[in-house]
């Protein structure tokens, strides 16, 4: 399946889909220094998004979650693309500074975690 | 959207890793929002300063940014810091704190941003003229050189702002339209004697993300309306408002056929006691949110004259008020009285969860939004003046 997106930062990238149905506040919401989910009661809790195809609807939640994006990166437990159904300005600022591939215009629901993803320009490609 | 010669470059990297960033930034923000143009801005105003709000995260990106070569180019001036950036040891802010936010001081400096660490840089060498264009964070700041001063400026993220301030530009949406610009709800204030920060609470719940035109406040001062617009932008998302008679362009404004509301005296006294979480004495008083003027700062000065404080007072103000402060002898007054003038920062962005304090009396309708939240704290909310005459003898 391939669906056409925007790019909100542009960069070609592969792996595997890490999904949220729920928007994610990444200021609290994930470790910056070991790229693990920590918000309390999320869908990911626990889980790594660590070189994954980070898939959301959406950011919520504090605008230092652009800086928590950076730190990803800097740490080196930043996923390898972000993918959006809208990215706001929260995320969008992050995916910059940190220069993380970010596609959004993407009809999110129609992909799972454990999907092959391939983002090629503004091109999202799964499990083909 | 339409780029100038200039802003390509920009863009390309000709003038650097950091500056190329900073414009893609905003071109990304600009598409998001449909911006069509970059407009010049003539200064900018950073948020997102205190260790307490940024954490370790935003240190690290400010230090990087500033390694990458990120410089301003427009005059910048900074929002409030978590401590007292000379004295606070001796207001006991504690040490690992302190040393953190040293650091990200450190990153604004080499910036070159203006480290006027205050959240009213209106009353402190920042005073923007009406319809020049701004890209300014400091929620209530904006809000004032909006609608006190009739300046553009959207409410900035603490990188957009810092983005702007190195390429000197910020996308054109928003409030830097004027058809963006009018008001949306009418609010007719029936009261006489009144705090404008429990009005400005108070309306800012009430309405959210509107555009609010006040009718009906007779008379208002420049810390009135200080109190007011920073008030709505922390219960609300209010950052632009107009009072009838008062402040500039109010009377270019159409308002028939606009959503109208009515507040009471009433309703403002219902809102105090829902602020209110506290009814013991209070661990400490707090004034200076936005920091004070030096007018309000020498009023306190003179009620204290022969009275002493029957709890701690901190007032929160910038270090050009607390200069002529000291050089008035208000500060000498205050502190013989059992206050204390604090510079730099706040109540609500330093650390005062950790610094033993529990129930917190204020006059600000937006540090009684952010206290219980954000400091852990009980909150006391009224007058200056009734504040003072209660825990004073």
């Amino acid at each position: 399946m391939r669906m056409k997106g925007r790019i909100i930062n542009e960069g070609n990238a592969e792996g595997e889909a890490v999904v949220s149905r729920e928007p994610i506040g990444f200021y609290g919401g994930i470790d910056a220094k070991t790229g693990i989910v920590i918000e309390k009661g999320h869908e990911l809790e626990g889980k790594s998004v660590k070189d994954k195809i980070l898939v959301f609807p959406r950011g919520k939640g504090s605008t230092v979650g652009s800086y928590v994006i950076y730190g990803l990166k800097k740490n080196g437990v930043a996923p390898k693309a972000i993918i959006n159904e809208e990215t706001e300005t929260i995320v969008a600022t992050g995916v910059i500074l940190a220069n993380i591939p970010c596609i959004d215009g993407i009809d999110v629901s129609k992909i799972k975690t454990g999907d092959k993803i391939k983002i090629e320009g503004d091109e999202v490609i799964v499990n083909e | 959207m339409y780029l100038t010669k200039e802003e390509e470059k920009m863009l390309e990297g000709e003038y650097g890793e950091a500056t190329r960033k900073a414009m893609k930034l905003l071109v990304k923000l600009g598409d998001i929002y449909g911006a069509e143009k970059m407009v010049e801005v003539s200064s900018a105003q950073a948020s997102g300063v205190s260790y307490k709000s940024i954490g370790d995260p935003g240190l690290e990106f400010l230090e990087g940014f500033a390694q990458e070569g990120a410089r301003v180019i427009v005059p910048t001036f900074l929002n409030p810091a978590g401590m007292d950036l000379e004295n606070w040891k001796k207001f006991d802010f504690p040490e690992e704190f302190a040393e953190k936010q040293a650091r990200i001081i450190n990153a604004f400096k080499r910036m070159r941003v203006t480290i006027s660490a205050t959240c009213t840089p209106y009353y402190a060498s920042a005073l923007p003229r009406m319809n020049e264009h701004l890209a300014w964070a400091e929620s209530s700041a904006v809000s004032f050189a909006n609608s006190v001063i009739g300046a553009l400026t959207n409410r900035e993220g603490g990188p957009s702002a810092l983005a702007a301030a190195i390429t000197g530009r910020t996308p054109e949406y928003g409030l830097h339209l004027e058809e963006n610009r009018k008001p949306t709800i009418v609010v007719e204030v029936e009261a006489e004697e009144f705090e404008f920060g429990l009005l400005g609470n108070l309306v800012g719940k009430m309405v959210k993300n509107k555009i609010p035109y006040f009718k009906g406040i007779k008379k208002a001062t420049t810390d009135d309306l200080k109190y007011l617009g920073a008030a709505m932008a922390a219960s609300g998302a209010v950052a632009l408002y107009y009072v009838e008679g008062i402040t500039p362009k109010a009377s270019e404004q159409e308002t028939t056929g606009l959503e109208k509301t009515t507040i009471t005296t009433e309703d403002l006294e219902k809102r105090k006691e829902e602020l209110t979480t506290a009814d013991e004495k209070p661990d400490l008083i707090a004034f200076g949110c936005p920091h004070l003027s030096i007018a309000e700062v020498k009023w306190i000065s003179d009620f204290l004259k022969n009275r002493k404080m029957k709890t701690k007072l901190w007032l929160f103000t910038s270090t050009a008020a607390k200069a002529i402060a000291d050089r008035m002898g208000y500060t000498e007054n205050i502190e013989r009285a059992g206050g204390s003038i604090i510079t730099d920062t706040c109540m609500v962005v330093a650390p005062i969860e950790q610094m033993g304090f529990g129930t917190v009396a204020v006059n600000s309708g937006k540090a009684a939004h952010y206290l219980p939240g954000f400091c852990k704290q009980k909150v006391i909310i009224d007058s200056m003046e009734n504040l003072l005459e209660k825990w004073s003898e």
